[in-house]
């Protein structure tokens, strides 16, 4: 399956199929997520309306680091297989991660001016997205500065997979450096400490995030193959004007 | 492999000591920015000498960044690239034994000054010698960390800026530990050192297998 899949013109007719579908259910998603969220969910007692904000946050930040490893998993891909669609995923995972990331160091500040009492602390958790959210500005640093899209494609994966190595180190690090960030309330042992009245919107917001995300991705990566094949129609024909002028 | 490891370190050497004056040059814009630093703080010695050990390892770190975009760029004008990439010597040792050559030629000197910088901004005698000596431990991570940047960069032209956005986020557990091992008065600071020297290890094997792998991407 994997491999038929693998197949460009495969992909691009599965993609062309699934994406209308994928990008409605997110739309059914959102709405349905966004009244939860906004309007039949309690205010926290101690947070008040301010909330209501982590609905998009959480869920930005679980794609924030999901993202990264799509473009991970795409990097083996490139470099063990060379497979093109692998870079093609490379490419187009990188700029919605970065997204993603922006969206939710975002959020996370316009809630901690009311709870905090202030836009950004130098905590622990705070600090590691930031520097997720660096590497992701040096991974498309480098897409725009090879030319080559396949040469482009191995140097961004090893950067890609070496940052990969780094992330727990950094996460690590900075946790070892200061921590003021509450701990995980929805996976830990011992199952989720958040009320189910706001577990139930924040699990659709998340559904949601990630099918939105995922449309985005197949739609980036059909993008990306029609630039690829646009730009090598494009050399064909100047090889072939050049021929003809010769 | 040791004799290959042995010549290319010191070819390394003699192009840095003879080109560019490698070392002496970092150690300068080292003492520039402990310089600077002074001036846009004010003289306050007590301020001074509290934040003087992320004063030296900022420096440190900046001063890593420096040589860096010449580290394969070089090697890749002039061709020596291609023949390290054709030889036998597998080109992991290659890229550890530019990297060895680059900490000897920048990171091993600012090490050894940094007491003497240390001075000037009045850090106390155990506090210059448990940078100096967190900077012994901690400046080949940064070499390391650095050669994978510039092996990503090596045929970019003026990749020095991408060099930097591309590693300085990978550096920042180093400054991390780096800092807390050269303050004597974290309780902790002996464990940092022991982290920064497990950083310091990693850091090398990673380098020498994701450099490696990047520059024989940028061949083909």
């Amino acid at each position: 399956m994997l491999t038929r899949l693998a197949n460009p013109g495969f992909f691009m007719r599965v993609s062309g199929l699934a994406l209308a579908p994928l990008a409605a259910a997110a739309a059914l998603l959102f709405a349905l997520g966004l009244y939860l969220a906004f309007f039949a969910s309690p205010a926290d007692y101690q947070q008040g309306e301010t909330v209501r904000i982590m609905y998009i946050h959480v869920p930005a930040a679980w794609l924030a680091l999901f993202f990264y490893s799509i473009m991970a998993v795409s990097a083996l891909g490139t470099l063990v297989w060379r497979h093109p669609l692998a870079d093609v995923s490379q490419r187009a995972a990188a700029p919605i991660g970065a997204a993603f990331t922006l969206v939710c160091l975002v959020t996370g500040s316009l809630w901690g001016k009311p709870m905090w009492g202030t836009y950004w602390v130098w905590d622990a958790r705070l600090t590691s997205v930031l520097v997720l959210f660096l590497m992701y500005c040096g991974v498309l640093a480098l897409w725009r500065a090879v030319d080559d899209p396949g040469r482009a494609a191995r140097a961004v994966a090893v950067l890609t997979l070496v940052g990969a190595v780094n992330i727990p180190i950094v996460k690590y690090s900075v946790e070892w450096w200061s921590t003021l960030h509450q701990g995980p309330s929805v996976f830990r042992m011992g199952g989720p400490t958040i009320d189910p009245s706001m577990l139930r919107p924040l699990l659709v917001m998340a559904l949601a995030f990630t099918l939105f995300g995922t449309a985005l991705h197949l739609a980036g990566m059909r993008t990306e193959i029609l630039r690829r094949r646009v730009r090598s129609l494009t050399l064909l024909q100047a090889e072939r004007l050049e021929r003809a002028a010769a | 492999m040791m004799r290959v490891f042995a010549a290319l370190v010191r070819r390394d050497l003699a192009i840095a000591v003879r080109v560019g004056g490698a070392g002496g040059l970092g150690l300068v814009f080292f003492l520039m920015v402990v310089t600077l630093i002074p001036f846009a703080l004010g003289p306050d010695l007590n301020l001074l000498s509290r934040i003087g050990p992320a004063v030296l390892w900022i420096a440190g770190v900046l001063a890593t960044l420096i040589g860096l975009d010449r580290l394969f760029q070089a090697d890749e004008e002039d061709g020596s690239l291609d023949l390290m990439r054709l030889s036998p010597a597998p080109l992991e040792l290659v890229v550890l034994a530019k990297c060895v050559a680059h900490w000897l030629a920048t990171g091993l000197p600012l090490a050894l000054a940094s007491p003497l910088f240390g001075l000037l901004v009045a850090l106390e005698p155990a506090a210059l010698g448990r940078t100096a000596l967190s900077l012994l431990i901690g400046t080949p991570a940064l070499a390391f960390t650095g050669a994978v940047g510039a092996a990503l960069a090596a045929s970019i032209r003026r990749g020095g800026l991408l060099i930097a956005i591309l590693v300085v986020p990978l550096m920042v557990p180093v400054l991390i530990f780096g800092v807390a091992a050269a303050d004597p008065a974290n309780a902790g600071r002996d464990q940092a050192l022991t982290i920064l020297l497990a950083l310091t290890l990693a850091s090398g094997a990673v380098a020498a297998i994701g450099a490696a792998a990047a520059l024989r991407g940028g061949g083909q």
